[in-house]
């Protein structure tokens, strides 16, 4: 039994996560009105048809808000402080994630900063985070 | 639509003892709790064909409770679940499918957390646990103020205005016996206290309990029969957004609403506007979810809420008393708190509470459930309307 805070993939949410462990960020669309929508789920939320197809999405996103979380997160191996975020998708898609790869501070995490997809291991899964666009390559996370 | 004032609470009661009972589960919690509720109404179980509960088998706690019910329900969508549970009962006792509806509801958040319940916060493939959960390990206050800083930088509410809601709730709780927290703070302490998840301190933060509640509600007609004042329920809303622990669901992070639905429906089958209302609960689990009600209700305008509580209008002595027993934040909170909600209006309507309004008709009842994911609101009353 995995820990409650280990992601799960289910069918419907697999080709996500397949995504991901090889640092891609696809995204449901459906096929009948072509609107990209997440959390991945068997029917389109917007028409509700049951053809859903997948498209590997840009990664460009924004910082629409965020809390920094001051306490330890054994999962995450750090004691803190880390962001956790919504993040707007260039696709329209909003979602909640870390900004990783800069410092966890009001100053440094600016609302509607430009941000980019990145892939972070976690467990022994690959998950999706954001860092800030112009945030230097290759490093590990800085939270 | 079922007419205003034709269902009644007669009978309301909670957990003898809250705070921190490790001497009984979560199930025992809520048996207590209906025990008190039974005995405050006249009853026993044989005169109960209805009940609702969440997070363990109805049918569980209705063995329990020895009754044999027509009609049931286990609505589960988070702390606001006994007020949708209460709106379903009004239906089912209109359609005739039953009379006499205990609501029961018990938590022991503090002393058995890991007791099993039936509550999916996230559990293997849900949403939830794909999608939001781990990013914050699950803390309840990182999901919940999402939206914060987003909505502080659109109206310029600032952290010390964020912190008079706690100071506000906390000179209530001074004079309540059963609050767990009694001593006064100041907006300085709450802004020093543990950072939890910024820009939210452990002061702003609901507490973690043991507590049960129960409700009994029937029709109107009956309610002169009970030995206590009935609570005639003037109006009932609810409304669900987003997902049950995401709010990256939500249609509007700044004007949520459902919130706006939820309590259109209740005022307006109440036929009443936010200046009839005598006595306000909001149901904090954060600090800022009592602002972001008093502005979906309409008792103020967007931006406005921080700056009315901070200004003391909901504070003793102000113009519309809010959270009078302390809030979830020093009274008592064990996960859900819409129970213990609706407790403090019924008492408020009763004119029983720790800090009795004078006067008070018309009370109104706010709840959360998930993570902005359903409300509900409640238009009570001492008096059914002619």
């Amino acid at each position: 039994m995995p820990h409650p805070l280990v992601p799960v993939p289910t069918p419907e949410t697999r080709p996500y996560w397949e995504g991901l462990a090889e640092h891609r960020l696809d995204l449901p669309r459906c096929r009948r009105c072509e609107q990209v929508f997440f959390p991945p789920t068997a029917i389109c939320p917007h028409c509700a048809s049951n053809q859903i197809g997948w498209v590997t999405a840009s990664g460009e996103a924004t910082l629409y808000s965020y809390v920094i979380h001051h306490r330890p997160l054994k999962l995450w191996r750090t004691e803190g402080p880390r962001s956790v975020a919504l993040v707007q998708l260039a696709e329209g898609p909003m979602l909640v994630s870390s900004v990783v790869n800069c410092p966890q501070t009001p100053d440094a995490l600016q609302l509607d900063m430009p941000l980019r997809a990145t892939f972070e291991p976690f467990d022994e899964l690959t998950v999706l985070c954001f860092e800030p666009v112009g945030a230097a390559d290759g490093e590990g996370s800085g939270a | 639509m079922i007419p205003s004032g034709a269902m009644a609470i007669v009978g309301a009661a909670e957990s003898t003892e809250i705070g921190t009972v490790p001497h009984l589960s979560a199930p025992g919690l809520a048996l207590d709790a209906a025990a008190n509720a039974l005995a405050d109404a006249g009853l026993g179980p044989g005169d109960i064909d209805g009940v609702t509960c969440a997070y363990f088998p109805v049918a569980d706690i209705s063995h329990q409770l020895g009754v044999f019910p027509t009609w049931v329900d286990n609505t589960q969508v988070g702390g606001c679940s006994w007020m949708l549970q209460l709106r379903n009962a009004m239906a089912a006792i209109h359609a005739g499918w039953c009379t006499t509806v205990l609501v029961v509801y018990g938590e022991s958040g503090r002393s058995h957390p890991t007791l099993a319940t039936t509550y999916d916060g996230a559990k293997a493939g849900n949403m939830a646990n794909q999608f939001d959960q781990f990013y914050g390990g699950g803390t309840p206050a990182v999901l919940f103020s999402l939206n914060l800083l987003r909505y502080m930088r659109e109206t310029g509410l600032t952290e010390e205005q964020l912190a008079a809601g706690p100071v506000n709730q906390r000179q209530w709780a001074a004079t309540v016996p059963r609050a767990t927290k009694r001593d006064p703070i100041t907006v300085d302490d709450v802004l020093g206290s543990n950072m939890i998840a910024w820009p939210i301190r452990r002061d702003m933060c609901c507490l973690v309990s043991d507590a049960g509640g129960a409700l009994i509600v029937t029709s109107a007609d009956r309610a002169a029969d009970f030995p206590r004042p009935p609570v005639y329920i003037l109006g009932a809303g609810a409304a669900i957004e987003g997902g049950v622990m995401s709010p990256a669901g939500m249609r509007d992070f700044l004007r949520p609403p459902y919130i706006r639905t939820s309590g259109e429906a209740a005022f307006g089958q109440a036929g009443i506007t936010p200046a009839d209302v005598d006595h306000l609960m909001i149901y904090d689990a954060f600090a800022h979810n009592p602002i972001f009600g008093l502005e979906g209700l309409g008792f103020v305008g967007f931006g406005e809420g921080g700056p009315f509580i901070a200004e003391g209008h909901t504070a003793p002595g102000g113009s519309l008393p809010m959270n009078t027993n302390g809030g979830g934040m020093s009274y008592a909170h064990s996960g859900s708190y819409g129970m213990l909600c609706m407790q403090e209006s019924i008492r408020q309507v009763r004119g029983e509470a720790a800090n009795q309004i004078p006067d008070v008709e018309v009370a109104v009842c706010h709840g959360w459930g998930g993570v902005w994911s359903a409300c509900s609101t409640f238009v009570f009353s001492n008096s059914r309307p002619s």
